[in-house]
């Protein structure tokens, strides 16, 4: 019973790494860019969301819409301001600005709506599942946020293999410059692809503090870094790999805090990581890198 | 100085002699300003990290600039020499031993403990490549962090006693010198900017030798292409290996300086956000220019510190400055404009791929 | 040298220039016209901890204002960042201390403050800080004065009330094993607990402020059939920890710490979650601090914490000593730390928000009871 609650409990919380991880895997997959920022949009993302139901008094659904439209454009500014200017330049100096974007969202914010932590309201309301006599407890968020994960994996995937505009995407991916030969607008390829990458952290911000309701500027940082690895974890630049990812990552987090040592539950995650891409290089759902000659 | 004659210099020798007498200057005119009294305590006060960082600067870009891999978790070798650094000196305090032999057993041993990590983690590191090499040097800098947050060190008359939990039974007088998460609470600051100044002397001419030398041609080889060099012979694995631990004990080495600087010093400062601290020196200094890493790296510690005017919005200036530079430094008019300066101060065309970029 | 690294070098020494004539402005003495009594805080204004530093800075204004209205002796007040770290603490110090800095309110969080406090040591500035409550952080100085309980000694408080009034109940502990101020709480917990013969049934351990995931530790205490959770942890992973609880529809009786106290100000917090939690705390915003609360509401925005209350009384404390032990402005800050050390540990009294006739040891410590309160109809209520 407590390895399944225990499992649940790892479920929920992978599954919004998942959805994180989602968006740093599609922006690196198509500019091959680690997209350090990405953690403080869903940190935007959440406030945009708590601003909108608890200021402007809207639904939590129109908070939702709200707060993708805002990230989504936050977005688009972020790359056309800070990113691409840096298109073709070494990959460093583009981590470098994208932590330059990571700390001036994070101060921005802290400006804008203080430092003190402010409790986000669930948008998944309602009582906790009990299942087995009361044994097995499931919050609604859980549920939720398993099943929006799934779903935004399988739009992602249908949008990717499908849509002429995915098509375009994971042409950009494989080859950035066959991809322009071929017709496709790169630039705006990977504009849209941020576009979408910031209205997913909108979601994945709303998800996460639906699940952890403490909202602060920095509230952001820490999941982003373990998305990050998630993604890694998955094989990044791959979708399925995102979400297989992020959800195992969830589990081994919970599993080796309960079981083994909660002080030590990070370094057994980044153990596992490092096992992980030790026997399989590019990770678990990562294609293999073949070596130009 | 082996190869060439006195007059004829290599652009080599010569970048290197302009590294060693930027670094002499600004420690020269820093200690007279401080002897002085000119220089304001809040200047004067960040000297000593200022070398630690210089010498983390120089470190990083054997790995990033020369042997060409992104490292995500450099800070971890820097706690490690931090935290062995603290431990020797407070060990040897207590066998009374003056303060220069403290401090220079405490490099060594700093130095020595941070190498051997680096050979530990090198080894499953140098099997991977690009960014999946760095997402498992950012694992290993995140597992050191956490490790020595359950790491409780006490010292008595018997010795060092190491547990996972605060609970340790020390004789009469003995006292705890490292408490997990709260690190070192009872150093004493023994780092004196003449030790800062040689340690990142010595730091630049390991790096610059290792540069000039045949190891330094084989580490730089395989960078720019791998498997010609492979296919010539080089051993990768074994050059990939020296670049690393040599850049994780001179990491040791900056950790000892700094730890030595504070009375409290907590794992936590050696998190990710320091690891890219070090890496954001290094990119704005020029990947693969030595000297370029260690003036950024004493720019950059100061920047913050000369933001205060701004107060609440300091961090966000910062933000700002950070980004901007980057983008002025890669723009391409910018560079047209600065090309053509750099043409009318430098008559003569200067060589040397010390200073590629990455990718 | 390729052209992109020249460039680079060039704005690097450009931006060397500009950073050291920023820092020599920084550092200009401002004309005094009349002397001042300069009082400098330093405390976590940025980052993750911004939201104590935050309250510090402003409850110490509050009380600056109301002393430079009432006329005399004037005090100009200082606050530096120091984002929670002893590097930049140490460089907040120096600059304070070239800004003619002579009474030192800070800094607001331990680790920091024992490089801060072994500094002060060497200058001899007199030093009484609003909430490092790390034993560490006095240990052998004697010109560092805390204002709030040290850490053991609120574990210690804790077992000691839940021995006397709360007899018979399982306690299951969750703390932050990488927090000092939450160690150092669970080191007395555990001490007292075993002299007072306190039924501890877990200790449950989370390994930062970062994790807002508390379902193991929530369960393992569920398990472990606690019905008393002792919380020595901050309001924000507790907050967590209760609406969690009640996710899991686990209602034991809860029992923080001071780094509790906040909980009820947390925007858009469920308070019907925070009913009948008891906790330690030294201020109470609805009765003898509803004045102090006011104003800084007036003037923030938001509901004072027990740092605001902490620092406004430092500001009185330091300044009511400054003023009775004979030093003047125009003293340098070694003479008037020599002055007021002994008169600190001597008769010194000062009653402020967070007790009555507080007194100060020579070890640092300052003597007031702990009053244990219960959160009833969103506020404290005495017991």
């Amino acid at each position: 019973m407590n390895l399944l609650s225990n499992l649940i409990s790892g479920l929920a919380i992978g599954s919004v790494y998942a959805v994180i991880a989602l968006g740093y895997t599609m922006v690196y997959g198509i500019s091959k860019m680690l997209n350090f920022a990405h953690g403080d949009v869903i940190m935007v993302g959440a406030y945009i969301s708590f601003c909108a139901t608890v200021y402007w008094n809207m639904p939590a659904w129109a908070g939702i819409l709200v707060s993708m439209a805002f990230c989504t454009v936050l977005g688009i500014i972020i790359e056309g301001l800070a990113y691409k200017p840096l298109r073709g330049t070494g990959s460093l100096s583009v981590l470098i600005t994208a932590i330059g974007v990571s700390y001036f969202l994070q101060n921005a914010a802290l400006l804008i709506f203080g430092s003190a932590p402010k409790m986000f309201t669930s948008v998944f309301k309602g009582e906790a599942f009990e299942l087995l006599n009361h044994q097995l407890v499931i919050t609604r968020e859980t549920v939720f946020t398993f099943s929006i994960c799934i779903v935004i994996m399988l739009l992602m995937w249908f949008f990717t293999q499908k849509t002429k505009i995915g098509k375009a995407m994971r042409a950009v991916s494989e080859d950035n410059n066959a991809a322009r030969l071929m017709g496709i607008d790169v630039n705006r390829t990977i504009s849209l692809t941020f576009a979408i990458g910031s209205m997913l952290a909108a979601v994945a911000g709303v998800l996460l503090c639906s699940n952890y309701p403490v909202l602060m500027p920095t509230t952001g940082s820490m999941p982003g870094i373990r998305a990050f690895t998630a993604a890694v974890f998955g094989g990044i630049g791959s979708i399925p790999g995102a979400m297989v990812g992020g959800i195992l990552l969830g589990i081994i987090e919970i599993f080796a805090r309960a079981y083994i040592s909660s002080e030590l539950s990070d370094a057994i995650v980044f153990a596992v990581l490092i096992i992980v891409l030790l026997v399989k290089p590019t990770g678990l759902l990562g294609k293999k890198i073949s070596e130009k000659v | 100085m082996r190869k060439n004659g006195k007059l004829v210099l290599s652009p080599y020798k010569k970048n290197e002699i302009t590294a060693y007498l930027v670094v002499v200057l600004f420690f020269g005119i820093m200690a007279s300003l401080k002897a002085t009294g000119v220089l304001s305590r809040s200047l004067s006060g960040q000297l000593i990290p200022i070398a630690a960082y210089m010498i983390m600067a120089v470190s990083l870009n054997l790995v990033v600039g020369i042997s060409g891999e992104l490292s995500l978790g450099h800070a971890g070798f820097m706690s490690v020499g931090a935290f062995t650094g603290i431990i020797t000196s407070l060990y040897l305090a207590q066998a009374g031993a003056p303060t220069v032999v403290r401090f220079v057993v405490a490099t060594l041993a700093g130095g020595v403990a941070a190498g051997i990590v680096g050979f530990v983690i090198a080894i499953p590191v140098l099997r991977l490549r690009g960014d999946y090499l760095a997402i498992v040097t950012l694992a290993f800098g995140e597992i050191i962090r956490n490790i020595l947050n359950v790491v409780y060190v006490g010292l008595d008359r018997n010795g060092l006693h190491f547990a996972t939990t605060s609970d340790i039974a020390l004789l009469e007088g003995g006292s705890m010198i490292l408490k997990g998460p709260m690190g070192a609470i009872t150093n004493e600051e023994i780092s004196t900017l003449l030790e800062g100044f040689i340690l990142v002397v010595v730091a630049l001419f390991l790096a610059q030798n290792m540069l000039n030398s045949r190891t330094g041609r084989a580490i730089m080889a395989i960078r720019d292409n791998r498997i010609a060099a492979e296919s010539i012979g080089l051993s990768v694995t074994k050059y990939k290996m020296i670049a690393f631990v040599v850049s994780a004990v001179l990491a040791g080495f900056a950790g000892v300086l700094f730890g030595l600087n504070f009375s409290s010093l907590a794992p936590v400062k050696f998190g990710f956000n320091q690891s890219i601290l070090i890496l954001v020196f290094i990119v704005l200094g020029g990947i693969g220019n030595i000297w370029g890493g260690v003036i950024s790296a004493g720019v950059l510690t100061i920047l913050p510190e000369a933001l205060r005017q701004f107060s609440d919005y300091r961090m966000l200036v910062y933000a700002v400055v950070l980004i901007i530079v980057m983008l002025v430094t890669n723009n391409k008019s910018v560079g047209t404009f600065m090309s053509g300066l750099k043409g009318k101060l430098t008559s003569r065309k200067k060589e040397g791929g010390d200073d590629s970029e990455k990718n | 040298m390729k052209k992109s690294t020249f460039k680079k070098v060039v704005v690097m020494v450009l931006a060397l220039c500009m950073a050291f004539a920023m820092a020599a402005c920084g550092s200009k003495d401002e004309p005094k016209t009349e002397a001042k009594l300069v009082i400098g805080g330093i405390g976590p204004t940025t980052g993750g901890a911004a939201v104590y530093g935050l309250a510090v800075k402003q409850g110490a204004e509050i009380a600056v204002e109301e002393i430079n209205a009432k006329g005399g002796l004037q005090i100009e007040y200082m606050f530096e960042d120091d984002t929670h770290d002893a590097e930049v603490a140490v460089n907040a110090y120096n600059k304070l201390m070239d800004k003619k800095m002579q009474l030192l309110m800070g800094t607001v969080t331990s680790s920091p403050c024992v490089a801060v406090s072994a500094k002060t040591y060497k200058d001899r500035v007199f030093e009484l800080t609003p909430s490092a409550s790390a034993p560490a952080v006095t240990e052998g100085k004697d010109n560092v004065f805390q204002m709030c309980f040290t850490d053991p000694n609120q574990g210690k408080t804790a077992a000691d009330y839940i021995s006397a009034n709360m007899s018979g109940k399982k306690v299951g502990v969750i703390y932050n094993s990488s927090d000092a101020y939450s160690t150092g709480i669970v080191d007395g917990f555990k001490a007292e607990a075993a002299v007072v013969g306190l039924s501890v049934v877990a200790y449950e351990a989370f390994p930062s402020d970062d994790t807002a995931n508390f379902d193991t530790q929530i369960k393992a205490c569920m398990n472990a059939g606690a019905d008393l959770v002792f919380l020595p942890i901050y309001y924000t992973p507790a907050s967590l920890i209760l609406s969690q609880s009640k996710a899991l529809n686990y209602a034991p009786l809860f029992f923080g710490c001071d780094g509790l106290d906040g909980i009820l100000a947390l925007e858009n917090f469920d308070l019907s979650l925070a009913e009948g939690v008891y906790l330690i705390t030294p201020f109470n915003p609805w009765t003898t601090g509803k004045d102090f609360a006011d104003k800084y509401q007036a003037k923030y925005g938001e509901m004072p914490n027990q740092f605001a209350a902490d620092a406004y009384d430092c500001i009185y404390a330091l300044y009511n000593a400054f003023q009775e032990s004979g030093c003047t402005a125009d003293m340098s800050a070694a003479d008037i730390c020599d002055k007021m050390v002994p008169y600190f540990t001597g008769s010194f009294k000062v009653t402020g928000l967070t007790g009555a006739d507080m007194a100060w040891a020579k070890n640092g410590e300052v003597s007031k009871a702990p009053i244990v309160a219960v959160i009833k109809d969103s506020a404290y209520a005495d017991l």
